[in-house]
């Protein structure tokens, strides 16, 4: 294993490559196991996603990659340097926490002057400036923090992140405590900026919103283990399983009998009647499956209407809830077998509003569904709260 | 509204003020009292502790009962020395009660409480005990007492810095070092810091414990006399009214401290608005 790495990291050298790559990192604590040997390259210069539920070991991910944990086992690089076991202090890492960790008794351009003069660089009064424009804050540069507002303070904690110039930039859910609002404005702006300044940003969230938004590549983790990782919407689109499919946006799971492949697609049967799935798609090929929809692909008729799908309809159904959200209606469609599924339509204004009790049929492109393996849990990873 | 309704809304409003300033009244009358004999002309008689007459004599001369000067001396001496043998240790003593994990670390975080709750004569009388046992009997004095001042000085250290470490936010620590701080500039960039105001207000307590401790100090001094044991000794003999100057310059000195402190913070938010 160490001499795959050695010969990895001269071939990364060679191109001057500085990825971050954790190999089999590890770590284990009295009671349980937070994160199971991970296997994860971050290419420089990119804007990564961690994402997951709550204790799903991101958090750990990140805080064993800026020193502030010890690993049990596995290691870091970043590029051809081993990082695993360096002080946070001598690592070209610096990040964003949860809580800012804003020095209270330091005012806002001491903070962010912190790291520099730390590493002895002289006159910072400029650098910190710069700084402190970028991130519109220059006139508050002599308050304390307990004087700035929660967006404020984040800026600063970016600002006192970002000077340093670090190789990676770890942000530890940074904008978990602004309001809707605020965070989807610094959303934005930290994409503007890691495109700006083009520094390795790594962001642990559990918005999936959020990493969608942001980042080039996510991976989705659950109990310590990455479950799957990709651009955002070949994530969306083609979940590989039921975890990635109900925390990542929201899905419709139905039990599917696998029949076989048939040239390009797997043929399977969902309560008497047949649909096919893209080969691409299928994460299973015999047995039992889910078959997934997302609730915005499934189209709605009133029965007997046409559908514009190419795919078979299903019939039967009736409409138990409707709510109305502007852009969207989204309708609970109770099925013959029982089941409830998720419809979003857009509100384009071809149609009227399907008023609770309406008989409906539904259908979707089968382009759009995906089948996963029935061993899994429906349920996994839909949020409880 | 009938008057009475009235009345009784306004009672409602006012009593807890109401409450509160019978309460400082009641603290504070002493101190009043204090204050005003220290500008007391006692010359008539000696034996009525009464106000007799004004004069700024006590004021010019606060040292004019004999024995006096010596001993606050010696209280001010062993305070400060204390304060700063206790300030350290306990200092020392509450980063590692906090920081460390040991064997008998709760139990010995339950111990550091037993000084304070435990009645000042029995600490007093079994520290004697110990001294005369180890034959320090015939050299009871200064180091004796220092020692005892110490020991009752500490806990309160203790116990006040470590409830200023258990509200440091560990990201702050953890922050410095990702911010390229090595672990001694962290402790004297971030913790300590952080932590002063903790160990300041644990050093003016045990300034004031010290200077004014009488059981323990009585039966630990041997021939010498601090300040308290002074004022007991003349109190068989009707109290000097320069007594009261001491203790009101103490007060004086007390409430300054405070009052600097505020009007520095105030000074500094208001610099900070403009």
């Amino acid at each position: 294993m160490s001499q795959l790495h050695e010969s990895t990291t001269t071939d990364r050298s060679a191109s001057g490559s500085r990825d971050l790559r954790l190999s089999g990192l590890t770590k284990e604590y009295a009671a349980f196991t937070a994160v199971k040997s991970l296997d994860l390259v971050v290419p420089q210069g990119s804007f990564f996603a961690l994402l997951g539920p709550s204790g799903c070991g991101k958090t750990t991910t990140l805080r064993m990659v800026a020193g502030l944990e010890t690993p049990t086992s596995g290691t870091i690089h970043l590029g051809d340097t081993e990082i695993t076991y360096a002080k946070p202090y001598k690592r070209p890492v610096n990040t964003v926490f949860q809580n800012y960790a804003l020095f209270p008794h330091l005012n806002i351009s001491k903070n962010v002057a912190f790291g520099l003069e730390r590493r002895g660089v002289k006159n910072v009064g400029q650098q910190v400036a710069d700084m402190l424009e970028l991130v519109e804050l220059t006139s508050q540069a002599h308050k304390k923090p307990a004087q700035m507002s929660g967006g404020q303070q984040q800026r600063v904690a970016l600002a006192r992140a970002l000077i340093n110039q670090p190789e990676v930039l770890l942000l530890d859910e940074p904008l978990g405590a602004l309001d809707l609002k605020l965070r989807r404005g610094m959303q934005l702006e930290l994409k503007r900026i890691q495109t700006e300044v083009g520094l390795t940003f790594v962001h642990v969230t559990h918005d999936q919103e959020e990493a969608m938004t942001m980042a080039d590549t996510i991976a989705v983790m659950n109990q310590g283990v990455i479950e799957q990782m990709g651009a955002p919407n070949d994530l969306y689109e083609n979940p590989t399983t039921t975890f990635v499919a109900n925390f990542l946006g929201q899905s419709n799971l139905i039990e599917a009998e696998i029949q076989g492949r048939e040239g390009g697609q797997v043929k399977v049967r969902v309560q008497g009647a047949v649909a096919s799935i893209p080969a691409e798609r299928a994460h299973s090929e015999s047995g039992k499956g889910w078959l997934g929809i997302r609730p915005e692909k499934v189209l709605i008729a009133e029965a007997g209407q046409p559908i514009d799908a190419p795919g078979d309809v299903i019939t039967g159904g009736f409409i138990t809830d409707v709510s109305f959200v502007g852009v969207s209606t989204q309708y609970m469609v109770k099925m013959p077998w029982g089941q409830e599924l998720m419809v979003f339509e857009q509100n384009t204004g071809a149609r009227r509003m399907l008023p609770v009790g309406t008989k409906v049929d539904v259908s979707w492109r089968p382009e759009y569904a995906f089948l996963l393996d029935a061993s899994q849990d429906a349920k996994a990873g839909i949020e409880e709260d | 509204m009938s008057t009475l309704a009235r009345l009784r809304r306004w009672i409602g409003k006012h009593l807890v003020l109401g409450l509160g300033l019978l309460v400082l009244v009641y603290t504070f009358v002493p101190i009043a009292v204090v204050v005003l004999m220290s500008f007391n002309n006692n010359s008539k008689s000696k034996n009525v502790y009464k106000f007799q007459d004004f004069t700024w004599n006590n004021w010019l001369h606060p040292f004019k009962p004999g024995g006096m000067k010596d001993s606050v001396i010696l209280s001010i001496e062993i305070a400060l020395l204390a304060t700063l043998v206790a300030t350290i240790l306990g200092t020392l003593a509450a980063f590692a009660l906090s920081r460390h994990k040991f064997v008998g670390r709760r139990a010995a975080n339950l111990i550091i409480f037993l000084p304070m709750a435990s009645p000042e004569i029995v600490m007093g009388s079994s520290l004697l005990a110990l001294f005369v046992s180890r034959g320090f009997g015939g050299q009871l004095g200064f180091v004796t007492i220092l020692i005892a001042h110490v020991m009752f000085c500490l806990s309160f250290v203790i116990v006040t810095v470590k409830a200023r470490l258990s509200g440091l936010d560990d990201n702050l620590e953890q922050a410095a070092m990702d911010l390229y701080a090595n672990e001694v500039q962290t402790f004297w960039r971030v913790t300590f810091p952080l932590v002063l105001p903790g160990i300041i207000g644990a050093a003016l307590l045990s300034f004031s414990l010290s200077f004014d401790d009488f059981i323990i100090t009585n039966l630990n001094a041997g021939q010498e006399v601090t300040f308290p044991m002074f004022v007991y000794g003349a109190n068989q003999r009707g109290v000097p009214m320069q007594v009261n100057v001491i203790g009101t310059a103490m007060f004086v000195i007390a409430i300054a401290i405070v009052l600097g402190n505020e009007i520095f913070r105030r000074r500094q938010e208001k610099a900070l608005a403009a």
